[in-house]
């Protein structure tokens, strides 16, 4: 890619990321109030206009900006300051591998809808989560708080154990789709498997008989990996040290755990981190295991190409672009409002209980998982010759 | 511009592991230090493409085992002053005599003639490439390795066990 479009592209997705930051706030105090038969947020307004309370993530911006920012006596003033940072960037970052379409070629020109198409995708957005850890233990620490240490210490014991299951339970789909690149495991998932066409492995039907190609089903990680797709979201989930699993906050025990000693945007950055994260655990979930960008049944190729008689080629691949890009989002949308539902349903998990979740439970399943994966594919290279 | 990032990335590696020696008794600002030496090591793999190696460095090391060291200051509430750093002045000697000798040879080892840089396979680096010559040329290595860490793990569990009982 040349450097002009590297500036844009980065431009326009981190722009993607920043706008979600303020309607999250939104959509959670807006599912909240319909989960609890409430309106909602609907009192902050500008000469009258309402708006379904979208004016209120700006009175909220307002207000934590002109807050004061108290930095306690004896915290170390640098880390202190560093920490929201630390907490907030890694979540911003994480959508430059998230691929919201493939690629595409109008006019000469070749789009990719991906910032960076790295090689090790998913281990990219690993690492960089892995970085989010220090702003949340280092903050607790920074404040020179009690109960800021506690909650540092939970946090840091939660994101090492669940970073584990997260890692190990998508292993089984590296193995199907063969790559880490997530861009290949979007296209990947746009095939569809014979689920009866080991009958013709064993003499029971001709190759190519109709009734043998009539259950077929999509190459989607949902389908291919259902159980790791749960623990992928638990463990995930837990990371971002959201309810159920946000012991590190824990209001009524450790008072707000490692944020305990933030004001002001400070401590806004903190939720901000949050909030964006649920937009990069949905968008990962679906493109790991919810087809990406693609309809089931209906392959991009086959878009392209019936577009392509009636519009012609360049204007079929600028529609498919943003096909894709809605079908994209639709289920990110959609999994945001599963994570809010889990969000305002479940109650706090105690901590030992969060931490056998992790070890006991998460750990050997996803363990379990690539074994028995691995056992299935090559059984199918067995049968399928 | 890569040579840029490279003097960039290898001072900030130097001086951050200065600074770990520096902070011996300041805990926690020698852990960080430590991170900050290990993510500038893990941009100088990715600009020698060795990306997958620089990746897991972030991961393994900045990510995780870091965060243990921080997890374990902060729960043994190692606030300074009480970290021991007692003067042994035949460790010290020892330290700086290897120190020193490293320093030489390799000084002497890097003062000659570089050659230009080789074309590299563009397979080179991808996590495919490594996991095939893993699982072929150092199968043995690789296996090995897999044991040392089994028994680390059974060691710990020892360990931390005999306190429990």
């Amino acid at each position: 890619m040349e450097t002009s479009t590297v500036v844009v592209s980065v431009f326009l997705f981190s722009i993607i990321a920043l706008v979600f930051m303020p309607i999250m706030t939104w959509v959670e105090r807006k599912q909240s109030a319909l989960m609890q038969d409430r309106i909602g947020a609907n009192r902050a307004e500008i000469f009258g206009i309402r708006a379904i309370g979208l004016i209120h993530p700006v009175t909220d911006a307002i207000k934590m900006f002109t807050k004061e920012d108290v930095i306690p006596t004896g915290a170390n003033r640098f880390l202190h300051a560093i920490c929201p940072f630390i907490a907030v960037v890694p979540a911003i970052v994480s959508f430059a591998v998230i691929p919201y379409g493939g690629s595409y070629t109008a006019w000469g020109s070749s789009w990719s809808l991906v910032v960076a198409d790295l090689d090790y995708g998913v281990l990219y957005i690993f690492a960089i989560g892995s970085i989010a850890a220090y702003g949340s233990i280092l903050a607790g620490w920074a404040g020179n708080n009690n109960w800021g240490m506690l909650g540092s210490i939970r946090v840091a014991a939660q994101m090492l154990s669940y970073e584990v299951s997260m890692g190990i339970s998508v292993v089984g789909l590296f193995m199907i789709y063969g790559t880490l690149r997530l861009t290949d495991i979007g296209v990947a998932q746009q095939e569809t498997f014979r689920l009866l066409g080991f009958v013709e492995h064993f003499g029971w039907a001709t190759a190519g008989t109709a009734w043998v190609d009539f259950i077929k089903i999509p190459l989607w990680g949902a389908i291919l990996q259902p159980l790791p797709m749960f623990i992928f979201l638990a463990a995930i989930l837990a990371e971002n040290k959201r309810p159920p699993f946000d012991t590190p906050e824990g209001e009524s025990e450790i008072v707000a755990g490692y944020f305990i000693e933030y004001s002001g945007m400070k401590f806004g950055l903190f939720t901000a981190g949050e909030l964006v994260e649920v937009v990069v655990i949905s968008a990962l979930m679906a493109a790991l295991f919810l087809g990406g960008w693609s309809i089931p049944y209906l392959p991009e190729t086959a878009i392209i190409g019936g577009l392509s008689e009636l519009f012609g080629p360049n204007l079929a691949n600028v529609l498919a672009m943003i096909i894709a890009v809605h079908v994209f989002f639709a289920k990110v949308l959609a999994l945001i409002f599963f994570q809010m539902l889990i969000r305002w349903s479940l109650p706090r998990f105690r901590y030992d209980q969060v931490m056998n979740l992790g070890w006991k439970i998460l750990l050997p399943l996803s363990i379990a998982n690539i074994v028995v994966t691995g056992f299935v594919i090559l059984l199918v290279a067995e049968i399928t010759g | 511009m890569e040579q840029i990032l490279f003097y960039v990335f290898s001072g900030l590696a130097i001086l951050s592991a200065i600074g770990l020696l520096v902070n011996v008794r300041n805990t926690v600002n020698a852990a960080l230090s430590l991170v900050v030496c290990m993510l500038s090591l893990a941009v100088l793999f990715i600009m020698l493409h060795a990306e997958f190696v620089g990746v897991l460095q972030v991961m393994v090391y900045a990510g995780a085992i870091v965060v243990l060291f921080l997890f374990v200051v902060m729960l043994l509430n190692l606030r300074g002053g009480n970290m021991g750093a007692e003067s042994q002045p035949v460790l010290k000697l020892v330290g700086g005599a290897v120190a020193v000798g490293a320093t030489v040879k390799l000084a002497t080892l890097l003062d000659r003639p570089l050659k230009p840089w080789a074309d590299i396979d563009p397979e080179f680096g991808t996590v495919a490439h490594i996991g095939r010559v893993f699982y072929t040329d150092y199968m043995l290595a690789f296996q090995v390795a897999g044991v040392l860490l089994l028994a680390g793990i059974v060691a710990a569990v020892i360990l931390a066990k005999r306190e429990i009982d």
